[in-house]
């Protein structure tokens, strides 16, 4: 098997460069690769156009890249959270692209399965139909959504192996599969790493062949955005 | 006058036996309290979990494990886990039977807003178009009018919409409406104490209004 670890984060982004397009796996701070946006904060990558479900909260997350001024534009589906954010925006130092996530979802996928475009019903009669093509199957209206692929796919999983099988835990999967296919290089982050052969085929949800590079990453933090709790 | 608690109580008994349900942000997340227990119904989250289960006691958090809103969550027995995109695939592909969202406005023909206020921060639309344009069953949960009393069942809808000609059936505050397409906002229930004469006053969409009008019980 092909063995694709590499030492850390700052070794898996050496090659990024300015301006570049990245997706970022996650669901709100869940599934996030906490260990490469760290890395890329220092490293300082600029005009970066970000594809990512949400954009993180002011100290967290993507958060921390746009307070760094390090993101020309972002490609959402919600971006409630985060205050900087909003002022990047209503400044206009911000691009934002927002996408209803399902469309985001299938985009990101059908990136990564090599399928241009496709047509689906979210939008359709709305302003984001505006400039869109539209057409009717079976009596229904639908929209022509075009596919997203990017330079780097920053991934999370909860085991992976050397070779880059991911599988990943909860609802922390999300968006981090289809961005794994979509990615020019790949490149995985896990909380942890074992040989090949120790992890089931079976159970395998990301195989290997999508990934370029992969490491253990550490300090998870996985913060809760709303910690809801019932009483014992 | 129904609160947000009566509100979702109401919507609760249009859920079946047997149905996948995706309940929005809100009003929508509280029908889950009040599905009769020994029913069927399995709840989906589209962030990629079927059989969301109880808040977590708070020794069972786990932040891989969230619902749609971003609040930690359980799973019930026979739940199954999926990524973003197979989730829509179901939500599409027209699996998913009911959806329950909430409304800023309904037109009379169902359309539906509730995504972007024009002057105010936009935060996104979230999946709420892929529901609203794939569901063939949706319910919304909203109050009947504004603070300053304007109603947001109207003829067109005044904010940008989310989806065109979708909404089924209305549960607000103070009634229970069937939107029939080409011909409006169908009366079926009043909210208990509350008359025909103020929901026709409080709707500004056309209103039919036929028979008696049974108040709700919940």
């Amino acid at each position: 098997m092909i063995n694709k670890v590499v030492a850390g984060p700052d070794v898996a982004i050496a090659d990024i460069f300015d301006g570049a397009t990245l997706m970022l796996g996650g669901f709100g701070l869940s599934g996030i690769p906490e260990n490469l946006i760290e890395a890329l904060l220092k490293k300082g990558t600029k005009d970066l156009t970000c594809i990512s479900n949400n954009a993180g909260v002011d100290d967290f997350g993507i958060g921390l890249l746009l307070k760094t001024r390090q993101v020309k534009k972002m490609i959402s589906s919600y971006v409630g959270e985060n205050a900087e954010f909003e002022r990047q925006l209503l400044s206009g130092e911000l691009e934002v692209d927002l996408i209803p996530q399902g469309t985001l979802a299938e985009r990101v996928r059908a990136g990564g399965a090599g399928i241009p475009a496709f047509f689906t019903p979210a939008g359709y009669g709305t302003e984001i139909a505006e400039g869109k093509e539209a057409r009717e199957f079976d009596g229904k209206m639908y929209l022509l959504e075009s596919w997203l692929r990017a330079d780097f796919s920053f991934v999370k999983a909860w085991k992976g192996d050397t070779s880059g099988n991911l599988i990943f835990k909860g609802t922390a999967r999300n968006f981090n599969p289809m961005m794994a296919a979509a990615g020019k290089i790949t490149i995985a982050e896990v909380e942890e790493l074992v040989e090949v052969g120790e992890l089931d085929p079976n159970q395998i949800h990301t195989p290997g062949i999508y990934v370029q590079r992969i490491f253990q990453g550490k300090d998870y933090e996985k913060r809760i955005e709303q910690r809801t709790v019932r009483k014992a | 006058m129904l609160d947000k608690f009566g509100i979702a109580k109401r919507i609760a008994r249009e859920v079946q036996d047997g149905m996948y349900v995706n309940l929005g942000i809100g009003i929508p997340t509280l029908v889950a309290n009040y599905i009769p227990e020994g029913m069927n119904v399995v709840l989906q989250s589209e962030n990629g979990l079927l059989g969301i289960g109880p808040f977590p006691f708070e020794e069972d958090v786990d932040a891989d494990l969230i619902n749609a809103g971003k609040q930690t969550v359980t799973m019930v027995a026979g739940s199954s886990l999926f990524s973003s995109a197979e989730s829509f695939a179901m939500i599409r592909g027209g699996h998913v039977h009911l959806t329950i969202l909430g409304a800023m406005e309904v037109s009379e023909n169902g359309d539906i807003a509730n995504w972007k206020i024009p002057g105010k921060m936009v935060k996104g639309m979230g999946g709420a178009m892929d529901l609203v344009a794939s569901a063939d069953n949706i319910i919304v949960a909203m109050q009947h009018c504004s603070k300053d009393g304007k109603s947001k069942l109207l003829k067109q809808c005044s904010l940008p919409i989310t989806g065109i000609k979708c909404v089924k059936k209305i549960v607000s505050d103070m009634a229970v409406l069937d939107v029939i397409p080409g011909v409006g906002f169908k009366l079926l229930e009043r909210a208990p104490g509350i008359s025909v004469q103020e929901i026709i006053n409080a709707t500004e969409g056309t209103l039919i209004v036929e028979g008696e009008i049974p108040e709700m019980s919940i």
